[in-house]
């Protein structure tokens, strides 16, 4: 009876000094989640319905918003540093699948201050054996047509609908269409439309991951940025934009198009 | 029983057993498996790596290689426009036509030797053979399916789960499998067995005619800059004096983007033309005489052509006299490989 006791006090005494400690954080690993959240401008990107008008002052609508996002690191308040496994670390957002606007996965428990992704896939996991390339990089999967088969690559980032801008097809259809890529090419250099985003989640609330709970960083990503930027696209001109230079201007507009709005911790 | 008498009967018995897989093996074709011709070098493809060659995979890859279900309307496999007999090409058509008898803008490649490419189709934009597969069944022209959409179908045709069992594992069907397992009938599809290579290999009995002997010294004196041996393609890309007006495809430049890489062409081999015409990206060459009449009078500089073609500035083409032109092609004819069109492996069962 006397032992009980004694392991019964010993097992209260861990226990409190647990909870005492709550600032000494075990490096175990807890669910953190970075939402991206579509817009346009001050309002919220409804597919199809929605109408805005960019900086040329062209009017239009988008029917399909995807891109990938990638290769996530984040950063303590105390500067340590912390990169996601890669085979964890993939993301396809689609307007159409609410749920795929979270880029789940897991970190040491900690405050962090920053967030680090690139927009589309790395040029390495872009030529890996196809069986390294699995669920959203699956060439061969249900990824929305993500990919060009015909010059071997994963599309960052598709933006397409309608503008009464656009040349009409010969359907008499009014469509853009944004297909956004390049890896920077495997024997032969070409474009590389790989952007890196570093977000300081300083100012609008830093990221406190435990074990008993899911941070959310909540991120906007204003899709006019696509059209809108160093480059104001003339969807009169530029209303097909596939694999060609002048898409590395469509990207270098959108590598600004994430802000951070706040934490939900 | 004692324990002698059932070691005994055991061994009778695995002795029988031994006997009869011997008797079965002697019955069915061995599956030689992949091998590298002792005159070629080392495979590009990862032979040994996560997607090997295995007689179930090679006869799965060899099914869905003649399978029409990996089109939308079920009418278009692989082997309808890369037809063994034609060592694997769509012979005697300048583009290749697909699914309701839409015209591609390109003369559809031979397969054979892929074990040995880094890059794909004319322009090279495929550097993976596992890739190979998706972009004729995606085209809209070709075979217009999505991979989804051939996994539902194998996944309901009663054959395929035990099939897909045997080649990897398990029943599930992926697309990544079916990719794998067309690479492995595609590894297998291999030229080798020409009177080229058997010279090659010093084989007993078999010698270059004079004529040939002549025609080979030509060869590498004119033609082997590019087109390289063993493969009788160096695997580059280059730009051969075709002229535009015809057909201004841009070849290489849309997958490079480098004006430097404008009209260039993945260079194709020089094996099995008996079997392959007609001849260029855009079959616009029906026979092999159009195409050294090209050579010699019909090249047009259209700014990126190949210095090989120049001599002092001047775009000179291949000069050759009537004599050099019938040894050239004697020494041509010998790269025809009667085994590949005809190995009743590589063919529908």
């Amino acid at each position: 009876m006397k032992r009980i006791l004694l392991i019964g006090l010993i097992a209260l005494t861990v226990a409190s000094c647990k909870k005492n400690n709550d600032d000494v954080l075990s490096n175990e690993l807890a669910p953190i989640s970075v939402e991206f959240d579509n817009v346009v401008g001050d309002q919220n990107l409804l597919l199809n319905s929605g109408v805005y008008t960019n900086a040329n002052g062209q009017q239009f609508s988008v029917t399909t918003c995807n891109y990938f996002v990638s290769n996530f690191v984040l950063t303590k308040t105390d500067g340590t540093i912390y990169t996601v496994p890669q085979d964890s670390s993939y993301f396809l957002v689609r307007e159409n699948l609410p749920a795929t606007r979270f880029a789940t996965m897991k970190v040491p428990q900690g405050d962090y201050a920053q967030v680090q992704f690139i927009i589309g896939v790395d040029s390495l996991r872009s030529t890996m054996d196809i069986s390294r390339r699995t669920g959203v990089l699956d060439p061969s999967g249900g990824m929305d047509g993500m990919y060009w088969t015909w010059n071997s690559g994963y599309i960052f980032l598709k933006l397409e609908g309608t503008s009464p801008a656009a040349p009409a097809d010969a359907n008499g259809n009014r469509r853009f269409r944004f297909h956004i890529g390049g890896f920077g090419g495997y024997s032969s250099a070409t474009i590389n439309n790989i952007k890196q985003v570093t977000l300081s989640l300083t100012n609008r609330g830093i990221a406190k991951v435990r074990t008993n709970r899911n941070a959310n960083v909540h991120l906007f990503a204003n899709i006019a940025q696509v059209m809108n930027g160093a480059t104001n696209v003339n969807l009169s001109t530029n209303a097909t934009t596939m694999f060609n230079a002048f898409s590395t201007q469509v990207a270098n507009n959108y590598q600004n198009m994430f802000t951070h709005d706040h934490t939900e911790n | 029983m004692t324990i002698r008498k059932i070691s005994v009967g055991l061994l009778v018995g695995f002795v029988t057993l031994v006997a009869c897989t011997k008797q079965l093996e002697q019955v069915k074709d061995v599956f030689p498996g992949f091998g590298v011709p002792s005159n070629f070098g080392t495979p590009v493809y990862p032979v040994n790596g996560p997607n090997k060659v295995t007689e179930a995979g090679f006869i799965l890859g060899r099914t869905l290689f003649y399978e029409g279900k990996l089109s939308r309307d079920n009418t278009i496999s692989c082997g309808s426009c890369h037809i063994q007999s034609a060592a694997f090409t769509h012979h005697g058509h300048d583009l290749s036509h697909g699914i309701d008898d839409l015209l591609g803008r390109r003369n559809a490649p031979s397969i054979a030797n892929a074990a040995w490419y880094q890059h794909f189709f004319w322009d090279g934009g495929v550097f993976n053979l596992d890739l190979l597969s998706l972009a004729p069944i995606q085209n809209p022209v070709e075979m217009d399916e999505t991979m989804p959409n051939i996994v539902r179908k194998l996944r309901t045709t009663p054959k395929y789960p035990s099939m897909f069992s045997s080649a990897f594992g398990d029943t599930s069907i992926t697309g990544t499998r079916v990719l794998q397992a067309l690479s492995q009938f595609m590894l297998m599809c291999i030229s080798s067995n020409s009177k080229y290579d058997s010279v090659m290999r010093k084989e007993p009995g078999v010698q270059f005619t004079p004529q040939e002997q002549a025609g080979y010294q030509i060869y590498k004196n004119k033609c082997s800059t590019c087109h390289t041996e063993p493969l009788l393609t160096n695997n580059q890309f280059a730009n051969n004096g075709l002229p535009l007006g015809i057909n201004p495809d841009e070849g290489r430049y849309e997958v490079t983007l480098n004006a430097a890489d404008k009209y260039k062409f993945k260079v194709p081999t020089l094996r099995n033309l008996q079997y392959t015409a007609p001849y260029m990206h855009d079959g616009r060459l029906l026979t092999l005489h159009a195409v050294l009449n090209h050579y010699q009078t019909g090249m047009v500089n259209t700014g990126t052509v190949h210095p090989q073609f120049f001599s002092n500035g001047q775009l000179v083409g291949i000069p050759l006299t009537p004599t050099e032109r019938e040894q050239l092609l004697a020494f041509l004819n010998t790269l025809n490989d009667k085994v590949l069109v005809t190995n009743k492996l590589l063919a529908e069962q």
